[in-house]
């Protein structure tokens, strides 16, 4: 592909692709997002899907999207706006022009916007660009439907497959206008559609027309360039959240030399994560898809007390489900990872849209002082390390770890520098292999306060555990009055200590200054570039982005100090500023909250930090 | 188990724990029957997990000097099937009552039982609630009168049986707490069955459902009141072993007919317990008196892949095929790029 000359050179460029959900904009999304990698960009994307699987086509419900955000800097999130739109219907140009920046392009399929087209998108007369007040952006009428039925019109293929394929026209034109190489998506197809040659032919003859359609209408058409980022030297690969997620535990697993079991119910967003276990045989995974939330967790227990490395993986009304075996697991100190991939709440709330209102659930939602550890992964590619994390946690000290993703980095992607397993810690279980004269199963090892792992099948170990309180070695039941307040200290302190095993918080910027921005989990790619935006300002803000919230990191205190102001930003009504006044309550936490079912943008960080800054 | 040394005893499997049951609880001598039918199966003691959820009957594990665990309320069947499935090497056993089992925990039950996951489920069924002082069970009688139905149930109770043939189940028997040797002896069938295997056992309560039972327990009667099925006999019954079950077959249901001079031996059913179809299984499981004797012994033992051995025999068999050996070949796998 030669360089075209008059390419506008651009650090970082944001596209969005949209249609009915049944249109593969998914797909679409990807395949651009790993050509886009292959050349060496940096990206992030966020797919924008609809709960429902097939809504009313045409609708406005029924849309789904793709956005996905490529640079020549570093990319830390999918972006706010979008420059290019491609809308494949009038559905998807209702609902997503509000997304394009202003001077930004849309791509439209002029073929679907006929008077039943527009009618099903709510469109009240047959020009949606002076309707809708769309003329501030260059708008691109492609007949992509026409176009793609007259490419494929000799090829034998019955109506439904070849609309199937105009998704692949609209990502030829997109190709063009970045000057992306095909031959990537041409060896996808390849491979996806090895027993099928004529699908692999009818989709490339599609691709190229697109293309080719860009390139004839170069007089109305954008043409971009992004080079390539400077990364660090490696080897790559793609990856989404909840993918890592579940290849974090199967690392954990090989590090601890423990098999991994992973009871679970599908619940969206966080139902990958086992589907990619239950792939995983190759590896000795076990998954069992059980018959409720509630049976999840307790295979997971069981094979837990059994000697397995043991999670479970759920959303918000999973983990209200779980809450009573967590428990138990509280209660029997028996290692245990609880994914928590958040959804907007309350009760089935919005399934496919990322939020962060769970805090408080996972750290206090059970009967009883039932403390648990509580971590939270803060991008895509991350979740591996910190799934990693949270096992080597669960089964070093013997404790339950809930583990908050959301489903904006368990759904997102970005390019990961694949890590060397040699280069991961060591996990010890605190396995007992033989009897030893004063062996008891709740006896503690002095620096963590963890008991022993007697796993059944070992001689003369045998024990009973169980959801009544324990006697503080024996660990039989005991209703004693003082047994029961030490054994709450105890199971408090437990987890506390964790924070002698986990690394400090870290400031990104001066560690003193005006403003501290406070964030945790998913929110950090949008924290972290609204602050370097006014950093690179010259204004005195810093970042501070939590992974460990129970137990904090030991200097959260000192870190706080050395700031004028502190603005906790989170999606959801203020869960972990509430957190921060009760555990830290010296200092005055300022709020910037959002619960829209959506994530921050920069924009409106950048414009609230400045006026926090300036008052 | 070839060693003496080795040779375990029902005194093996008691653990140093008090047994806090009320005197002339039914569930002393289930235990017995356990205890003694351990030894027998010439299992280590160390490969025994008994898993058990909430009420009277559930505080049977930290009775048995095994590994155990005394979860919440329902679960156990979930949490055995974890125990079972991470260690296909263990006996898992259920202890569950039939509040626990059939109420809270009766979504785990039938799971259970159609995954056919290799546990032994030993379900006491006193038609009670015990733990809390008297209110009535899913298998309490129709019109029962309990602390919360003063004017007797209008629920129709569950028959154990019934419930596990509908979910699939391979192995059902029936026993009763005061009949220890026939107990031991289910239980020992119980757990030699591969696959999910539901004993119910009859139980009195002698608090609050005292005599529940009691038709079946009366000496005078109650072998003209039960059967004890045996695999391969002639399905007789009575003090005077003169009586018999044929199949009626216009009316499709078992009837009970009198030996002598118009039926024969010849002509009375003969039990078989390894027949996969479950039709006269479930008419024995459902037999109730006065219209019936009550079936006791082994109902249904039908052999059939575990889900346990089919989840080990799956990783092995996709272990062998994949160039995927560990971690780093994972991360690698798929479309990758250098920088």
């Amino acid at each position: 592909m030669s360089k075209k000359a008059d390419a506008i050179e651009k650090e970082d460029v944001v596209i969005r692709f949209s249609g009915d959900s049944g249109d593969g904009m998914q797909l679409t999304g990807t395949l651009f997002s790993d050509t886009s990698a292959f050349i060496g960009n940096d990206l992030s994307t966020f797919p924008d899907y609809p709960a429902e699987i097939r809504a009313p086509q045409g609708t406005i419900g029924g849309v789904s999207g793709f956005q996905v955000h490529v640079g020549k800097t570093k990319v830390k999130t999918p972006g706010d706006y979008a420059d290019i739109l491609v809308a494949m219907n009038p559905a998807a140009l209702k609902a997503n022009a509000k997304w394009v920046k202003d001077g930004g392009t849309i791509i439209l399929d002029e073929d679907s916007f006929d008077e039943r087209g527009l009618k099903k998108a709510g469109f009240k007369t047959d020009d949606p660009i002076k309707e809708d007040k769309l003329d501030r952006f260059n708008i691109i009428k492609a007949p992509i439907s026409s176009l793609t039925k007259e490419a494929l019109k000799d090829m034998g293929l019955d109506p439904k497959s070849i609309l199937r394929s105009k998704n692949m026209f609209a990502l030829g034109m997109v190709f063009w206008i970045f000057d992306r190489p095909l031959n990537y998506t041409e060896d996808f197809f390849e491979s996806k559609f090895k027993k099928k040659p004529l699908v692999i032919e009818a989709n490339k003859k599609v691709l190229h027309a697109g293309y080719n359609y860009a390139e004839t209408k170069e007089h109305m058409t954008p043409s971009y360039n992004v080079s390539p980022a400077e990364i660090d030297k490696g080897t790559y690969r793609n990856i989404n959240g909840n993918i890592a997620t579940a290849w974090g535990f199967i690392a954990a697993a090989e590090k601890a030399n423990l098999k991994l079991f992973c009871g679970s119910y599908p619940i969206t967003p966080a139902t990958e994560i086992l589907q990619e276990l239950s792939a995983r045989k190759d590896l000795g995974v076990k998954t069992f898809q059980a018959e409720d939330e509630i049976a999840g967790i307790c295979t997971s227990i069981g094979a837990s007390f059994a000697g397995d490395l043991a999670v479970t993986t759920t959303s918000g009304p999973g983990l209200a489900l779980k809450s009573e075996a967590i428990g138990l697991a509280v209660m029997t100190e028996l290692p245990l990872v609880i994914v928590d991939v958040q959804r907007g709440g309350p009760s089935t709330g919005l399934p496919t849209k990322p939020e962060q209102s769970d805090l408080m659930q996972a750290l206090y939602g059970r009967n009883g002082e039932s403390p648990v550890v509580a971590i939270a992964a803060s991008s895509p590619s991350n979740c591996f390390h910190y799934a990693f994390v949270a096992a080597k946690i669960a089964v070093e000290h013997m404790t339950p770890v809930i583990l908050l993703t959301d489903g904006f980095i368990a759904n997102g992607s970005e390019p990961w520098k694949i890590p060397d397993m040699a280069e991961y810690p060591s996990i010890k279980p605190p396995i007992v292999k033989e009897v030893k004269e004063d062996w008891k199963p709740y006896a503690r090892e002095v620096e963590k306060l963890a008991r022993t792992w007697a796993i059944p099948g070992t001689k003369g170990l045998e024990h009973r555990v169980g959801g009544l309180e324990k006697d503080e070695l024996k660990g039989s039941v005991s209703h004693d009055p003082l047994n029961h307040q030490k054994m709450v200290n105890i199971r408090e302190e437990k987890v506390q200590r964790v924070n002698k095993f986990i690394p400090k918080l870290e400031v990104e910027g001066e560690d003193s200054g005006s403003l501290l921005v406070v964030g945790w989990g998913g929110t950090y790619g949008h924290l972290v570039t609204a602050v370097n935006q006014l950093q690179d300002d010259g204004k005195k803000i810093s970042l501070a982005h939590f992974n460990y919230i129970k137990p904090l990191p030991e200097n959260t205190a000192e870190v706080f100090s050395k700031f004028d102001k502190i603005v906790v930003c989170e999606n959801n009504m203020g869960q972990f500023a509430n957190y921060l006044r009760m555990t830290n309550p010296e200092f005055k936490y300022l709020q910037y909250n959002k619960v829209q079912g959506l994530p921050f943008t920069i924009v409106e960080l950048v414009e609230h930090f400045q006026k926090l800054l300036e008052e | 188990m070839a060693e003496n040394q080795n040779i375990l005893t029902a005194k093996d499997f008691k653990s140093d724990q008090e047994v806090r049951w009320c005197p002339g609880c039914g569930d002393h001598a289930i235990m017995n029957a356990i205890q003694r039918a351990l030894p027998e199966l010439e299992i280590p003691k160390e490969k025994f997990a008994f898993i058990s959820g909430i009420g009277c009957s559930s505080r049977f594990p930290y009775y048995m000097n095994t590994y155990g665990f005394h979860s919440i309320h329902g679960r156990a069947s979930a949490i055995a099937s974890g125990v079972k499935v991470a260690n296909p090497d263990l006996s898992v056993w259920q202890i569950t009552g039939d509040g626990d089992a059939l109420a809270i925990g009766g979504n785990h039950f039938i799971h259970v039982v159609r995954r056919n996951v290799d546990i032994n489920i030993i379900l006491f069924n006193n038609e009670i609630y015990g733990l809390t002082k008297g209110q009535y069970s899913p298998t309490s009688k129709f019109g029962a009168i309990t602390k919360t139905s003063p004017y007797g149930t209008v629920e129709h109770p569950f028959h154990p049986g019934e419930l596990v043939i509908g979910a699939q189940g391979k192995f059902f028997a029936r026993s009763i707490d005061n009949n220890l040797k026939l107990s031991q002896k289910i239980f020992v069938e119980s757990a030699r069955h591969k696959g999910a295997s539901v004993v119910e056992v009859l139980q009195n309560c002698v608090i609050y459902n005292d005599k529940t039972h009691a038709a079946l327990t009366d000496r005078e009667h109650k072998e003209d009141r039960t059967i004890i099925l045996e695999h391969g006999e002639p399905m007789i019954f009575g003090k005077n072993k003169d009586k018999g079950l044929i199949l009626d077959a216009d009316n499709m249901r078992l009837k009970v007919v009198e030996l002598g001079t118009d039926y024969t031996e010849k002509d009375i059913l003969v039990h078989n317990a390894e027949n996969e179809n479950p039709g006269i299984h479930l008419m024995l499981a459902n037999m109730r008196y006065p219209e019936y004797p009550v079936a006791f012994g082994v109902i249904r033992n039908v052999k059939a892949r575990t889900y346990d051995q089919s989840i080990q025999e799956q990783i092995e068999m996709i272990q062998s095929d994949s160039s995927i050996k560990n971690v780093d070949d994972l991360l690698r796998s798929g479309t990758t790029w250098k920088i």
